[in-house]
């Protein structure tokens, strides 16, 4: 075999190799969708693989029978409200690891990082007790409460990480021509920060959006989308709905995301690239 | 009055810090005394109520177990799509876009895009039958089928949880500067040698710190199971939630919580013990 066949046969099989990861990857994805909008008929005959006959009827009675739509809009509602208290509380914090140097900010900034660790389930059982006490029980601001402290500490490190991507002389050159130091924040550094925080918004959006246990405990009536989804289709004991009701609902939660994805792709690396799920 | 600049930065960071106090502390006292306490006073009596429960046994037992067959399997996938991903090629990029789909897909949505794949009438049973690879569709979902359930979470934590550890690792491979591995090739080492010798070596924090938080949220796996196995395979999250809501026993849905929690602190002082903060930043 000469060299010119080997390189080709490894070719061959790198490219094989890449297609089968990415068919693996969204065969899943074009499958739930198809399967969302496939007549009960085509889903149940086993000799069609793919459906050929479409219905709206389980994606529309899963939004406005099922109560899917009203769970989108808390969805939505709980995760601005995550966005903007984690962002009132997380910017300043993370300007001042950026920006500034001073004692003990390393066992600061690590600790941060160690209450991101502490798991969701024994932050969200005891709030109950507590939730039940404040009349925050049951709604979307309480959620949004307990969501912003499991987006907080990515906020803190990702701004932290954008700020200290600003240069510094930029803001003390706008001090020396007269402005504050907030005043150079705002006019200085935060506009040319935007792109990032923007970013991570947006991944502070779909971090809330996707998730489902303290959302299910703390809520009954009023339920974001993932805890919405989970009790209509799993009871206790598992498998409560339709088939083809779940892939209806798959196809509504993965669209929101999978838009993020396109929008942010620029920024995915260097802000996964630190955090933590 | 003016505030001491030396003071500035402390009182920046100080209503996160606070917040995230209170939202840890809190509810880790409250845990505590669900846990321990009856009428006000101290006593064992939750604890004995839920280890004398085979569920806790089976849970725990479920949970490490789920993890010990995940984790590495997605380290190990991982690191090699990451180093084919490393490489320049055509469709590189739409590749890495399908890569990077699974990061903003929640647990619970995908437990339902297996079930699709996966389910009597699904696609991959319809797909094997139409083939002739199988004879009658394969049962992944059920108490009697437990075993494939199992293998279901796993294939469906693969698909959803892989892409994490793979960005990390690649932002790992990203800050190798590219001279080592010229250096390398000047004195003759190939592809092997160099992957042995130079970039898994200096790819050890992106792997750890990958290995430890993927570890760490397993501990926690919650909505994947759910969707795709219910109380078949008890799990801690899922056995607490029950508890909590079902049985309406906060004392032994705390025990669950804290059992977690102990798992977390375990594996979170191997995770101080192993590594340093500086790794879980990007470097420029």
């Amino acid at each position: 075999m000469n060299e010119k066949t080997k390189f080709m046969l490894k070719q061959i099989a790198f490219y094989t190799f890449v297609f089968t990861v990415v068919a693996w990857i969204v065969v899943p994805l074009i499958v739930a969708t198809l399967y969302a909008f496939s007549s009960k008929l085509d889903y149940y005959d086993p000799s069609k693989i793919i459906p050929f006959h479409y219905t709206k009827q389980w994606v529309n009675t899963l939004l406005f029978v099922l109560g899917a739509l009203d769970a989108i809009k808390n969805s939505i509602i709980v995760a601005v409200l995550t966005i903007i208290i984690s962002f009132a509380l997380g910017i300043p914090a993370g300007y001042a690891i950026a920006k500034f140097i001073f004692p003990a900010k390393d066992t600061i900034k690590l600790s941060i990082i160690a209450l991101r660790m502490f798991p969701i389930p024994v932050m969200a059982i005891p709030l109950v007790v507590l939730y039940i006490r404040l009349n925050l029980i049951d709604t979307l601001l309480g959620v949004a409460l307990a969501h912003t402290a499991m987006a907080l500490p990515f906020v803190v490190l990702i701004t932290s990480s954008i700020f200290a991507g600003v240069s510094t002389e930029l803001e003390e050159a706008a001090m020396v021509f007269g402005l504050t130091r907030l005043g150079a924040f705002l006019k200085i550094t935060l506009p040319l920060a935007l792109p990032g925080l923007a970013a991570a918004a947006m991944f502070t959006f779909v971090m809330s959006w996707n998730e489902v246990f303290v959302a299910s405990v703390l809520t009954l009536q009023r339920r974001t989308l993932p805890a919405q989804i989970l009790s209509i289709m799993a009871g206790a004991t598992g498998g409560a709905a339709p088939d083809y009701y779940k892939f209806a609902a798959a196809f509504i939660m993965m669209l929101p995301a999978m838009l993020f994805i396109f929008f942010a792709r620029k920024y995915l690396i260097t802000m996964w690239g630190i955090t933590l799920k | 009055m003016k505030v001491k600049v030396s003071h500035l930065p402390y009182l920046l960071i100080l209503p996160a810090f606070a917040y995230l106090m209170f939202f840890v502390g809190y509810p880790l006292i409250q845990a505590l005394y669900l846990a321990f306490t009856e009428n006000g006073a101290f006593s064992l009596a939750t604890v004995s109520r839920t280890i004398s429960d085979p569920r806790f046994w089976d849970a725990l037992k479920y949970t490490i177990g789920l993890a010990a067959v995940i984790v590495p399997t997605q380290v190990v996938l991982a690191l090699i799509l990451a180093l084919v991903m490393n490489r320049a090629f055509r469709g590189k990029d739409l590749a890495l876009y399908a890569l990077i789909i699974p990061l903003t897909i929640s647990d619970v949505a995908a437990g339902l895009i297996w079930y699709a794949m996966l389910s009597p009438s699904g696609f991959l049973n319809k797909l094997f039958l139409n083939i002739g690879l199988i004879d009658n569709p394969v049962y992944f979902f059920g108490y009697q089928f437990r075993h494939m359930e199992f293998l279901a979470i796993v294939l469906a934590e693969l698909w959803r949880a892989t892409a994490i550890v793979f960005v990390i690792i690649l932002a790992g491979l990203q800050m190798i500067s590219p001279e080592y591995l010229e250096v390398a090739e000047v004195f003759g080492a190939d592809y092997w040698t160099k992957l042995r010798k130079i970039v898994i070596p200096l790819l050890k924090p992106s792997i750890q710190s990958a290995l430890i938080i993927r570890t760490l949220f397993a501990m926690q796996v919650f909505g994947i199971v759910w969707i795709l196995a219910g109380r078949d395979i008890p799990i801690l999250a899922g056995e607490g939630f029950y508890q909590l809501t079902e049985i309406k026993d906060y004392g032994v849905a705390s025990i669950y919580a804290l059992t977690i929690a102990a798992l977390s602190i375990v594996l979170g002082a191997m995770y101080i013990k192993f590594m340093r903060a500086e790794y879980l930043e990007v470097k420029e």
